[in-house]
């Protein structure tokens, strides 16, 4: 980066780990931070709405809607969260492929299955085998996001049911003697005012969120872990900065990293929590109304 | 192989006996189950070790974080902060990196000599940060319901005289437990959820000896088939989750014996998701 680094051997003491922190490779470590932030800017609502069609589908009126939205929210319950990452990464891949070689090559007469391997026709891969790399990292990143909605949503489902339960009565029924239809109870009523019942599941699932991205680098994402062990193994005199092994000083930074974003998360979030509860039927909210008095 | 002789093979395989070689071909739901359940004796020892352990550290913790004095307060507030607010999966990656820098013939302090190598291993050192992830969790809940105790209930144990350690071994720590149970209840579930991580991060397994989850993944890479492997997981993960609500039930059964029925704590599952 610098023009001092041309030659890393000769270096030494503060320009030697100048050189080393800015080499290419650190560049690329910087850079998956960015993957962390978009994971979570793009999970966090993804993951809203799944958990906002599932707590709807769970109040539904028609049956099979509510068995679905139910078992949704049932799902995640009872069973280790990393078997379903594990899980649904290839379950969906593999759904992906089949469904794609049933479009495109409809005349393929060979089993699918066959034993062990899992075979479609080659134009059905997805991406192209013969696609760019790029396209490979950016599909792994997209089956992890969506797995992430996936998993994320069935616990927000669970607290937004809960919210909407949560929301007096009286007040849907004052809306409804007003002559206001069941959506527009739903839309002005019970959806505003469900939110500072959702917001501490809300915010605990937002730090369980951020505590998860690390799982990124067991769905094959190049993500902060990974270059974390890429960068901090042993280094042989064969590269430009050899250094010992230095995992244990890389993993202490990414836990300050982590250490940071939960401590600056709880301090937003209690923010949040103070203007919701503004003007609120609940106990916070008459706290403040007496503090204001 | 009938599936007798595949239990028979492989029921213990996860600890190191019966058949060396996993299978390779030829896969059945027999083998899947038995495999899978064998590896399920770790996730048990993992959960049990660091979840009795991890009590009486909680219990210290959440008495220190309650503590007027700032020389007890403080650690106790950063040891939770530290161990809550960052990744189990990087702290097992820690750990072992750490443990692994350790000199590998042991340690000499005065004469005395202290072996280090078998730290570096899933049974000791991946045991130890659980133990200490779980008494961080642990502390909280505990500190939650400390602070929650009603103030006519310690106004009564001194007006009978109750001070100190035997106000708090009768009065407080009771109490404590007994609005802890249901939150505790389900941190002890979450823990049993998190043993999963143990050989998927850091910590090698040796001779192919992992746990439920390991084997579940050996499954799905060699047969491509998630179908199968996950579900079985699952299905085992739901009966020991059954069997700990069952366990704690009992626990808070008694906790609660002197309350009239209708003011007894029910214990309730609440997700909570990965650490």
């Amino acid at each position: 980066m610098f023009s001092f680094c041309a030659d890393p051997k000769s270096l030494e003491g503060f320009s030697w780990l100048v050189c080393y922190l800015t080499s290419g490779k650190h560049i690329d470590f910087y850079w998956s931070f960015l993957t962390v932030l978009i994971l979570l800017a793009v999970t966090a609502p993804s993951a809203l709405a799944f958990g906002f069609g599932g707590a709807m589908a769970a109040r539904s009126p028609i049956a099979p809607l509510r068995w679905f939205g139910k078992t949704y929210t049932a799902m995640v319950r009872g069973v280790p969260d990393i078997v379903f990452f594990l899980f649904f990464v290839i379950a969906l891949d593999q759904g992906i492929e089949w469904m794609k070689h049933q479009v495109v090559c409809p005349d393929w007469d060979q089993p699918i299955r066959q034993g062990l391997e899992f075979r479609v026709c080659p134009e059905a891969k997805v991406p192209l085998g013969s696609s760019a790399q790029i396209w490979h990292q950016l599909y792994g990143f997209a089956l992890a996001v969506f797995t992430f909605a996936i998993v994320f949503g069935a616990f927000a489902a669970n607290v937004l049911y809960g919210a909407m339960n949560a929301v007096p009565r009286a007040q849907l029924e004052t809306a409804e003697s007003y002559g206001m239809s069941q959506g527009q109870v739903f839309r002005r009523i019970l959806v505003p005012q469900m939110w500072t019942y959702a917001l501490p599941g809300l915010s605990n699932l937002w730090m369980i969120l951020i505590k998860a991205t690390p799982l990124l680098f067991l769905l094959g994402v190049k993500d902060i872990v990974y270059w974390a062990r890429e960068l901090g193994s042993a280094k042989t005199q064969a590269y430009a900065y050899p250094h010992p092994d230095w995992r244990l000083w890389y993993f202490l930074f990414l836990l300050v990293v982590y250490l940071c974003m939960t401590r600056i998360s709880e301090i937003v979030l209690s923010r949040l929590t103070r203007r919701l509860s503004h003007g609120q039927a609940t106990a916070a909210g008459e706290a403040m109304r007496r503090a204001a008095q | 192989m009938t599936c007798i002789e595949t239990i028979q093979a492989y029921a213990f395989r996860s600890l190191g006996f019966g058949e060396n070689l996993l299978p390779r071909t030829d896969f059945n739901l027999c083998q899947q189950f038995t495999l899978i359940g064998s590896g399920l004796i770790w996730n048990i020892y993992f959960g049990v070790l660091a979840l009795s352990l991890g009590f009486f550290l909680a219990t210290a913790l959440a008495l220190a974080k309650a503590s007027p004095r700032a020389a007890f307060r403080k650690p106790a507030e950063w040891f939770i902060f530290v161990f809550r607010g960052s990744p189990l999966f990087i702290q097992f990656f820690l750990a072992y990196s750490a443990l692994v820098m350790l000199p590998r013939g042991g340690i000499d302090i005065f004469g005395l000599h202290i072996a280090t190598s078998w730290l570096t291993s899933a049974w000791a050192g991946a045991a130890i940060v659980l133990f200490l992830n779980t008494s961080a969790y642990a502390a909280e809940i505990f500190h939650g319901a400390l602070q929650s105790i009603p103030k006519g209930d310690l106004e009564a144990a001194e007006a009978y005289g109750l001070s100190g350690w035997s106000k708090f071994r009768r009065i407080q720590w009771p109490t404590m437990l007994r609005l802890a149970w249901p939150a505790y209840t389900n941190e002890a579930i979450f823990l049993f959820h998190a043993t999963t991580l143990v050989f998927f991060s850091g910590f090698p397994a040796f001779q192919q000896r992992g746990d439920a989850l390991y084997y579940a993944n050996y499954f799905a890479d060699k047969t491509f088939n998630p179908f199968v492997p996950y579900p079985i997981v699952a299905f085992y993960f739901i009966l020991l989750t059954f069997a700990l609500i069952g366990l704690f039930g009992l626990v808070n059964r008694r906790l609660n014996r002197h309350l009239p029925s209708n003011t007894r704590s029910k214990i309730r599952l609440r997700p909570q998701l990965i650490r």
